[in-house]
């Protein structure tokens, strides 16, 4: 199954990854290569099995409503590569 | 004195505890030791010696309190121990070994971390790993290429090579990992030291850089199992900070050790002698597995059907959670942010194409197309169907058996760049250690002899979920009747280190230094 290099553009969008011309040929080839070493799960019978997203036997683990201390909000703004007035700073969104 | 850097853990606590040596005499031995292999060996991206010494510090105050109790002092006090650079350490950059995160200073300690600390260990410093612990070999990390201490031209294995390498080349006495599909067992095999991989659940990923949140858990490397059960015995164990953290009892894996195996059932799965599989790897695996028999375990050969499809599930599953999990480094809240572009879209697609490698890049991308619109179905939920299967073999064979013992990895050390280009191959380096992480039971590699050119070998036991104690005691039964653990890479494999105490030369030609 081949990847076009539509499709791969397609993801990358989706994924908001940038790629240069080189990253995706070279992505539409080994992506290829990996999805039809895939194709062998098609040949299993699994519509009676229930599919396992983790396999503990956990369920609504939950904790009590208390308040507790938060990160400090300097040493948690210290890490972005822009604050301003206590918050973390993004490109406009919304135009004017 | 003898060279402090080749004593295993419970030597270290011993000698601690009796004052025989002191928490800075060996945390020094090993920053010297440190200092003269790193050149080489290049196991970490960020050393911690200055604090490392003060823990030492702290250790010495602590085991030698006049009137004190040193016995009683926790476990693992002044050992050093060194971190793999995915658990977030309050105050210490933390990369999970991508440019994308260079000079990310966590806030605070991951709970295995804050754990170590309460239990008395000694940082040394975070090691180097796959790029978002994804891959087999260490090479896809930002920062640059781990050597095997057993020889300098090959990988350490991954994506925790730099804590195996770093353990085996006496870098540290102890070290954490993380195990996603193999990535502590493989590492540990090909670095022939030990390596456990617990129950998903037993131990808190809190504060630990997520890559698949289904499979990911931390666990130890030392250089003899006992090492391995002191770690985890502090690190395991419900935690408030982590809903998927397992309720269960934490036993004394320690006193569990002696015991011996006789009556337990030792299952050998066929399909794990996948093709491709050395020869001498096959020899030495079966030969170890011939031991366990010689020691009194009842062996017999299981099958485990589903195997074969083990390497297509979990290269959907695994870069699936990945996809999701690294949307967040978008270059809001930490890491790399490509500020010279206005555009909020394009700032994040090329924050993400400079900060990311090309591993990093290829899983993301078949990640997104697994969970997309139209191939969410045949891809994605075809996958998680076949995890069911793949966890059913194991629980028919658990019926039947007590522990399975299989090769850790079909090959030893490949030499660095021979998998680069081929990313199927290098997959295939843990086809036998990731059906385990998608069952989410325990595994440990056990140092099992060395081929022809003197590489270390690997055996693999996997366990029932929460019976670490059976593998460990599985491991130090074996490792007890063999003389494996005590062979070390050559000193002189690397630049001049310090307390060579008699190398010979094997088959091979890799030196070594036997204690």
């Amino acid at each position: 199954m081949a990847l076009t290099l539509a499709e791969v553009d397609h993801v990358a969008a989706l994924a908001r990854l940038g790629i240069t011309e080189a990253e995706r040929q070279r992505l539409a080839e080994q992506l290829s290569g990996i999805l039809e070493h895939f194709q062998a799960l098609q040949d299993l019978d699994t519509e009676k099995i229930l599919p396992t997203a983790q396999v503990l036997d956990l369920r609504n683990v939950m904790r009590s409503d208390v308040a507790r201390p938060s990160l400090p909000r300097d040493e948690v703004l210290a890490n972005a590569p822009r604050a301003q007035d206590g918050h973390f700073r993004v490109q406009a969104v919304i135009e004017e | 004195m003898a060279d402090l850097t080749t004593l295993t853990a419970p030597e270290a606590r011993r000698l601690l505890v009796r004052r025989e040596i002191s928490a800075r005499e060996l945390t020094r031995a090993v920053l010297d030791r440190l200092q003269a292999v790193e050149p080489d060996v290049r196991a970490f991206i960020t050393l911690t010696a200055d604090e490392a010494l003060q823990q030492a510090g702290g250790a010495d105050a602590a085991l030698g309190t006049p009137g004190g109790d040193p016995q009683g002092t926790p476990l693992l006090t002044g050992i050093p121990v060194a971190l793999k650079d995915l658990f977030c350490t309050r105050g210490v950059q933390t990369t999970s070994g991508s440019r994308i995160l260079e000079g990310f200073v966590p806030p605070f300690d991951a709970t295995v971390v804050a754990r170590l600390r309460a239990a008395g260990a000694v940082f040394v410093g975070k090691t180097n790993m796959d790029e978002f612990a994804m891959g087999s070999s260490t090479e896809s990390s930002g920062f640059g290429k781990t050597r095997n201490p057993w020889d300098l031209q090959r990988v350490p294995g991954g994506s925790s090579g730099g804590s195996a390498a770093a353990v085996a080349a006496g870098e540290c006495l102890l070290a954490l990992g993380t195990d996603t599909g193999g990535s502590i067992r493989q590492p540990a095999s090909l670095c022939g030291i030990v390596g456990l991989k617990p129950t998903y659940g037993r131990v808190s990923r809190y504060g630990m850089i997520a890559f698949a949140s289904s499979l990911d858990q931390a666990g130890p490397f030392s250089v003899g199992v006992e090492g391995s059960a002191m770690v985890l015995q502090a690190v395991a164990g419900l935690d408030p900070l982590d809903a998927t953290s397992a309720p269960q009892a934490v036993p004394d894996y320690l006193a569990g050790l002696p015991g011996g195996i006789k009556g337990l059932r030792i299952g050998v799965p066929k399909e794990y002698f996948v093709p491709g599989t050395e020869p001498d790897v096959e020899r030495l695996v079966r030969a170890a597995i011939a031991q366990l028999a010689a020691l009194g375990a009842e062996v017999g050969e299981v099958s485990l059907p589903y195997t074969d499809y083990g390497l297509a599930t979990y290269y959907i599953i695994a870069p699936a959670e990945v996809s999701s999990n690294l949307a967040r480094y978008n270059g809001t809240k930490y890491g790399l942010a490509a500020l010279d572009e206005p555009e909020m879209v394009r700032a994040m697609e090329l924050t993400r194409q400079r900060g990311f490698g090309d591993e990093t890049k290829r899983r993301i991308m078949l990640g997104t197309y697994a969970l997309s619109s139209g191939y969410y179905d045949a891809y994605y939920l075809k996958a998680q169907k076949v995890r069911t299967l793949i966890k059913g073999d194991f629980d028919r064979a658990f019926e039947r058996f007590d522990v399975l013992a299989t090769p850790t990895s079909p090959t030893t050390a490949f030499r660095l760049g021979e998998k680069t280009q081929d990313p199927l191959a290098m997959y295939l380096s843990d086809v036998c250690t990731l059906p385990v992480n998608m069952a989410g039971l325990p595994g440990i590699n056990v140092p099992c002899g060395f081929d022809g050119g003197g590489l270390p070998v690997g055996l693999q036991l996997i366990g029932r979920p929460f019976d670490e104690a059976t593998l460990l005691r599985v491991a130090y039964t074996y490792e007890q009747s063999t003389d494996h653990h005590r062979r070390r890479p050559g000193r002189e494999v690397m630049s001049q280190g310090p307390g060579v105490d008699g190398g010979v030369v094997p088959a091979g030609g890799a030196q070594e230094t036997r204690r």
